[in-house]
Order: C-alpha cells, then sequence, then structure tokens
C-alpha cells in the first residue's frame, strides 16, 4: 500500500456546497477503487505566494490517501477537469515517511536523557548501565 | 562569479550564529544544520515556517555552504521547496 498527498487550490469564490461535492466525490472515487481516504483537512482560504491567472487567493484541500496509485490517476484527472480548481499537486509519501520512521526509531534508545554533547559521551553511559546491572 | 557569492556571505552575515569575524580566515566554526538539531527526519513541503529558513530574501533557495545542512538535507529541502513553490506556499521569486 502506498500513500499519497493530494493538494489542490479552489478559487477563492468557489461555494462551499461545490466543494463539499467535489471532497466527497473524490472520497468516493478513491474507495470504489479500494483506496482509503485517512484524513481530509481544509486550510481554508490562504493567501497564494504569487499570483495565479487572477487569484490571490485560494482555497486549500488536502487529502491523505492510502492506496495503490490506480485511484490516483482518477483523482487527479477528476481535478484536472473541474474549473474551480487552480492548482493541484500529488506527493507519494510512504517511501520517505519509512525512512523517516526508521531513522527515528534508531535514534530512540541513545536519544533518552539527551544532554549537550552526549555524542562524546555515549560509551561512558553505556558503560555506567552495565556495571550497575551486573553488581 | 567567486566575488559574487563573497558578496551575498558578507550580507548574510547577521543571519546566523557566526559568531565575530575574529581570527584567521577560514577558522570560522561550521554552522550546525538546523535539521540535524532539531532532529527533523521528514522535511515536509508543508512546513512553510521551517522551509522559509532555507530561502533567501528573493526567494532562492540558500546553499549549504551557507545553511550547513548535509547533501542529503539539501536534497529534501531543494525537493519540499520546489513541491511549496508549485502549490504557492511559497514564491518562485521576491522582489
Amino acid at each position: 500500500m502506498r500513500t499519497y498527498e493530494v493538494i489542490f487550490i479552489s478559487a477563492p469564490g468557489t461555494a462551499d456546497d461545490d466543494l463539499t461535492k467535489l471532497t466527497t466525490q473524490l472520497e468516493q472515487t478513491v474507495t470504489t477503487r479500494g483506496g482509503i481516504v485517512t484524513k481530509t483537512e481544509h486550510w481554508g482560504r490562504r493567501k497564494l505566494a504569487y499570483s495565479i491567472g487572477k487569484y490571490d487567493e485560494g482555497n486549500y484541500t488536502l487529502l491523505y490517501i492510502d492506496g495503490t496509485g490506480q485511484e490516483i490517476a482518477e483523482v487527479e484527472r477528476r481535478l484536472r477537469v473541474t474549473d474551480f480548481v487552480i492548482r493541484h499537486i500529488t506527493v507519494r509519501t510512504d517511501e520517505d515517511l519509512k525512512r523517516a520512521a526508521k531513522v527515528k526509531a534508531k535514534r530512540k534508545p541513545t536519544a533518552a536523557g539527551r544532554v549537550p554533547g552526549e555524542d562524546l559521551n555515549l560509551d561512558l553511559d553505556d558503560s555506567d548501565g552495565l556495571s550497575e546491572d551486573e553488581e | 562569479m567567486a566575488r559574487n557569492f563573497d558578496n551575498d556571505r558578507n550580507d548574510r552575515d547577521d543571519r546566523g550564529s557566526r559568531g565575530p569575524r575574529t581570527g584567521r580566515p577560514g577558522t570560522r566554526r561550521r554552522r550546525v544544520s538546523r535539521i540535524s538539531a532539531d532532529k527533523i527526519d521528514y522535511i515536509d513541503y508543508k512546513d512553510v515556517k521551517l522551509l522559509l529558513s532555507f530561502i533567501a530574501e528573493n526567494g532562492k533557495i540558500m546553499p549549504r555552504r551557507l545553511t550547513g545542512v548535509t547533501a542529503w538535507q539539501q536534497r529534501k529541502i531543494t525537493e519540499a521547496i520546489k513541491r511549496a513553490r508549485n502549490i504557492a506556499l511559497l514564491p518562485y521569486i521576491k522582489y
């Protein structure tokens, strides 16, 4: 299973109804194809860093999708044909997140009771723990 | 070209924990990457606040020479900034 994040920006004048309709529609397309929308975030109206077409602001919606990739194709197609969506992007996140989780897990044992300059004292800490156990 | 970079560096001297510019040239302490220090494992393109610390005033991506991040981190930062630009979270250029 892959995880994706789909962000799209809808034009500021879009009716709330249209937006909710689109998001539910997208969720349906995903679920009928065997994927899951794990979370939907509405960031609301945000100022764009640069103007897109004639818009300075946009309504951001973020979907977290678990799936195989097929449903993404359909979601993207829908976003492309929807007029009030002015920009969208899909990012596959599972590989990077998995890697991040691995790094985090690896660091955890040594990160407990972290003090500045702990990298230097790593051996000391370990041997202390051992000797106590032996006694 | 080289001169240009030097100017850049002077402009940005107030940005980091570089310390007073005394001593022999080239003995300045290397900046420690904020990414490593904060133990950030996943550089998120949605994290505008973080990414802003890696773009210059004019919107350009800062060289790692100035930010002190590792090569791997720089690649990830670059990727994230470009994604953020695409969805108008960050500017391509700022005047």
